[in-house]
């Protein structure tokens, strides 16, 4: 078997042909780098450096909303109808980790495969691998390589739950609600905060009854909340089965200007949640390495089974200790 | 040891894909949760893909492994064209194993074209995620 292995063509792995290949638009450099500043390998900060002056070119869009909505599906519409207008595009299709054992199903493919063979379009399905906020930045990280390799729009579609994809949307530049007829959920995420992020409130499966009820609700949480001065966000009817609305949606997205006060508050934002993020898993990462190497941790650990020390007090004994070298 | 703490964060990336007209989905859906609880990150694709949506898939996820399940009968002609196709796109050292109902005299015929290992009916999932595994870490 390994025989086989030896001799299997491979693509040059090193972080600057891979950089390269991503600049000459080949879709498997850009693949390979993926993985590896996914994997956090060693040297992904200087690949993701080579990568950053190339980047600010994409569009980037947001998909949000609770499990069921149709995201997918409409995510594969609205690509279907930006490559029939001569853009390239790619799609970050989140779903989440199991906590427990570390894996994941990514099934978002599943509703997208009218157009997996459509040469301008790259999928890339993603794990939320555990950690809060870290996948903010995995995903900041494959918008960029995906927007240097030169796709106009990449759109970012969240797992559906929870904060996690709050943290994900913040990398986008518009985002997306998508809302269903009859459950009210609109309402619901409004409640739940997402109203600061959404730019667009999508009715999807508006095929179904009960979608003017919710584009009512929806509408009047909206003027409630608007900025005066500034347009209230935009409620959108679509049915992505039956392939409706979708023209509308796209016109809406490509021409979309949101407030200017708003947006250059949400840029502020994400820049600095971005340094902030960086800046956590880093100290994070290399204090636990470090812990971990030198048998600390474990020391630790056996102390407070043992009922010898809290936890309190070995955090900020390890801390102190750091801080003073 | 060192090799697995330098790595905490790689993931195994498996794509479980059905090739071809075949409706039969049970058992790539027990192979893809099983796969998932051995900790991969599992592509789940969907019945009737064709081999160049699936070599297409492979290669934007960058997948370790291709499982392709086939019951349809097709599994020479399928598993030749998934392999083709991924030698086309210098994408050879992603590994493919075959699952299913496989005739015995069929799989010297698969393993010499190039699928790695083939496991039929019966097999325990730990035994493919084991096999994955092994393969994945000797590479």
């Amino acid at each position: 078997m390994f025989k086989k292995m030896e001799k299997a063509k491979q693509i040059e792995n090193s972080w600057d042909s891979l950089v390269a290949g991503v600049r000459a638009g080949n879709v498997r450099a850009m693949a390979r780098l993926i993985t590896r500043v996914e994997d956090r390998e060693p040297g992904w900060k200087d690949a993701m450096k080579a990568i950053w002056p190339h980047t600010g070119n994409a569009r980037i869009f947001g998909i949000t909303g609770s499990p069921g909505t149709g995201k997918s599906s409409l995510t594969c519409e609205i690509a279907a109808e930006l490559v029939s207008r001569g853009l390239s595009v790619g799609i970050i299709a989140v779903d989440p980790s199991s906590p427990f054992t570390g894996g994941a199903l990514l099934g978002d493919r599943l509703r997208m495969k009218k157009i997996f063979n459509l040469k301008d379009i790259f999928i890339r399905s993603m794990a939320t691998r555990g950690m809060l906020g870290g996948l903010s930045q995995a995903a900041r990280d494959v918008v960029r390589i995906m927007d240097a390799f030169g796709k106009d729009i990449i759109l970012i579609e969240t797992v559906g739950v929870g904060q996690d994809e709050i943290e994900v949307v913040k990398a986008a530049d518009l985002v997306m609600m998508v809302c269903i007829p009859g459950q009210g959920d609109g309402i619901q995420a409004l409640k739940a905060g997402v109203m600061e992020i959404a730019d667009l409130y999508i009715i999807n499966k508006a095929d179904l009854p009960g979608t003017d009820e919710v584009m009512a609700d929806i509408q009047g949480m909206l003027e409630l909340s608007s900025e005066i001065g500034y347009p209230v966000a935009p409620v959108l009817k679509t049915s992505a089965l039956k392939n409706q609305g979708i023209k509308d949606l796209v016109e809406t997205l490509l021409t979309h200007q949101a407030g200017k006060n708003k947006q250059e508050f949400k840029r502020g934002i994400q820049v600095k949640e971005e340094i902030l993020t960086l800046m956590e898993r880093e100290v994070f990462r290399s204090i636990r390495s470090r812990w971990e190497h030198s048998g600390e941790l474990a020391e630790a650990v056996q102390q407070m089974i043992d009922k010898k020390k809290d936890p309190y007090s070995t955090v900020t004994e390890m801390l102190d200790h750091i801080l003073k070298e | 040891m060192d090799q697995k703490k330098m790595n905490m964060e790689k993931k195994i990336r498996v794509l479980v894909a059905k090739p071809g007209l075949d409706g039969h989905e049970r058992g790539a859906h027990v192979v893809a949760y099983g796969l998932r609880d051995a900790g991969f990150e599992v592509i789940y694709t969907g019945l009737r893909q064709t081999t160049k949506q699936i070599v297409n898939t492979a290669i934007q996820e960058d997948v370790d492994v291709i499982g392709l399940s086939i019951l349809s009968g097709a599994h020479l002609s399928l598993s030749q064209k998934v392999i083709e196709g991924l030698k086309t796109q210098d994408a050879e050292d992603i590994i493919v194993i075959v699952g299913g109902i496989i005739p015995e005299e069929d799989i010297p015929l698969l393993k010499a074209m190039g699928v790695c290992e083939v496991f039929t009916a019966g097999t325990p999932v730990s035994a493919i995620s084991d096999f994955i595994s092994a393969s994945i870490s000797s590479n």
